[in-house]
């Protein structure tokens, strides 16, 4: 018997959970609000979904109403990605060690 | 047009670079490269999506035009956004994913052809099942987002709204969520999905609004966790590896966060999420306190104490932040160091609106990051330390929480601070924290209150020095 599909993407997702809870512990505590950020940023990776839905329609009817809700997603999805990958970077940026003037 | 095996192997490659991208940030040094790789991550999942459908119509030039559109407000947002405001930012968007993953849900469900799950009304019973979870957990993220957006925001008030029967309440709206999947599956009905989302949106809402503002550190992270999950959900539906990793990763990071924050306040989840903390009680606490002596004093106090001492430990709070004291609070600190006078930052997990949000507002303000230290690493350096400056910070430093088992905060981890030769604590007047309990420590022998604003008071003092 074959087995289903399902199965395997139950696995990766399973396996992601304990590879996130390893990772996000080594994370350091100071860092924490830029690991928000990011995560809201990689979690926009919806927008994959939202870009097959905008293209869905055909090329008489470009908007039909499922494309519309996908071109939405895609405009909320974009803002978290760029918005969230670039306060990340700037927010990085600022984390500075000691100046060696001693 | 790409295969659909080669498109999975890409998926995957995104996946994995995300995973380093939270790896990254297990070290200052290495987390900008780590951004790097989530950046690089998301334009491979972007690009294999084009090519995987194929389509460079009209509805192409369509999608690039929505991506600028939102891309360009979210650089201006990135870019606008003041450091102080990064709990409400990172709240409105959690919004945004959640209802990202409502639209993606409802296109998928009004036209399932396009992602090869079935026709309308007869969608793939697995993918009706994995798509109306989805859509329900990121109806619930979007509108529990919305109101912690609003609470932190200051448009709607801290204070935790209670009703009498919202437990129960909430627990039947959870139930009739659950029966409505079941329902949705078994006839295909959109009406049942229709009423499946508004009833998402309302429990979200309901969920969030008892929770006090003090809590706000936790409901983000939950949220956080739940836009994860949404996010995996609808990565079922679309059998789509890079989601499918994604939302289990920020799924278990967002809860992670919220057992750290939690821990911090020694509190449990669910005694969090029921809510009602610090409602009414703090009112009848502060009326009846009994009038006690305290040692108040000026910047010059303060700036002598200091000048004389060979250790500072600085203890920042929220209320920092709210006076945007953390520039004056800097230049206060390189006087001190040319002074030779050693000092160091005293971070507790809980303070700020949301986990390591101090630490952000230092760095903000060039203070070096390993000056910094977790309550850990440094409290059992207040001991040895001649002078602890307590700036907006307040409950975090409570010695009830060591000594007194019948305080609502007893058994919390609290910053040494009463070990110091001498406290300083800059506050506006004597009023409690947000637990609603009075701080002995504004009492002790070796307090010297500075009443004033944080920031004015800050610049006195380097004035002084």
């Amino acid at each position: 018997m074959e087995i289903d599909p399902l199965i395997f993407r139950l696995s990766i997702f399973i396996l992601s959970i304990f590879i996130g809870y390893y990772v996000v512990w080594s994370v350091t505590p100071s860092l924490h609000t830029p690991l928000m950020s990011v995560t809201n940023a990689i979690s926009s990776v919806i927008i994959v979904g939202a870009i097959i839905a905008g293209l869905s329609g055909n090329s008489e009817s470009i908007f039909n109403t499922s494309s519309i809700f996908g071109f939405l997603a895609i405009a909320l999805a974009a803002i978290n990605i760029f918005g969230g990958f670039l306060v990340t970077q700037r927010m990085l940026a600022m984390y500075k060690k000691k100046r060696k003037n001693k | 047009m790409i295969s659909a095996n080669l498109s999975a192997i890409f998926y995957l490659v995104s996946g994995v670079l995300f995973i380093l991208a939270l790896r990254g940030l297990s070290s200052p040094e290495t987390s900008r490269q780590g951004n790097l790789f989530g950046i690089l991550g998301m334009i491979i999942a972007v690009t294999v999506t084009f090519l995987s459908t194929g389509n460079f119509s009209s509805g192409f030039i369509f999608v690039l035009v929505f991506i600028l559109i939102g891309g360009s407000i979210g650089a201006f947002i990135a870019y606008k956004i003041p450091m102080t405001a990064m709990p409400e930012l990172v709240a409105g968007f959690h919004s945004l994913v959640g209802l990202a993953a409502v639209f993606v849900a409802i296109s998928a469900f009004l036209n399932p052809e396009a992602f090869n799950l079935g026709t309308p009304g007869n969608i793939k019973l697995g993918s009706l099942i994995e798509m109306s979870i989805g859509a329900a957990v990121g109806a619930v993220t979007f509108s529990g987002s919305i109101i912690a957006f609003l609470k932190l925001q200051g448009i709607m008030s801290g204070s935790p709204i209670t009703f009498k029967g919202q437990h129960p309440l909430n627990a039947m709206i959870l139930i009739s969520i659950i029966v409505l999947i079941y329902l949705l599956c078994s006839t295909q009905s959109s009406n049942l999905f229709w009423i499946l989302l508004a009833v998402s949106f309302l429990i979200g809402f309901l969920l969030i609004i008892p929770i006090g503002g003090a809590d706000m550190p936790v409901v983000i992270s939950m949220l956080n966790s739940y836009s994860g999950w949404a996010a995996a959900g609808i990565g079922f539906t679309l059998e789509n590896t890079a989601l499918i990793i994604t939302g289990a990763l920020v799924g278990s990071s967002g809860a992670i966060l919220s057992y750290i924050m939690c821990k911090g306040m020694n509190r449990s989840f669910f005694n969090v999420i029921l809510g009602g903390f610090g409602a009414t009680d703090g009112v009848s606490n502060t009326s009846s306190k009994e009038q006690r002596p305290v040692k108040s004093g000026n910047a010059d106090d303060a700036a002598f104490l200091m000048k004389n001492a060979s250790s500072v430990i600085i203890v920042p709070g929220y209320g920092m932040a709210v006076a945007q004291a953390q520039h004056a609070l800097r230049e206060m600190v390189d006087t001190l160091k040319k002074n030779d006078i050693k000092v160091s930052y005293a971070i507790h997990p809980v303070a700020g609106r949301m986990p390591g949000h101090m630490n952000v507002l230092l760095a903000e303000a060039n203070v070096p990051y390993d000056e910094v230290f977790e309550l850990e690493e440094i409290n059992n350096d207040f001991a040895n330390a001649d002078v602890a400056f307590v700036i907006g910070a307040n409950d975090v430093t409570n010695p009830v929480a060591k000594t007194d088992p019948q305080s609502p905060i007893y058994g919390m981890p609290v910053l040494d601070v009463e070990k110091c030769k001498s406290v300083l604590f800059v506050k506006r007047s004597l009023s409690p924290g947000y637990a609603g309990i009075d701080n002995d420590l504004f009492y002790k022998e070796n307090t010297l209150m500075l009443f004033a604003d944080a920031k004015k008071m800050t610049e006195d003092i380097t004035k002084n020095l």
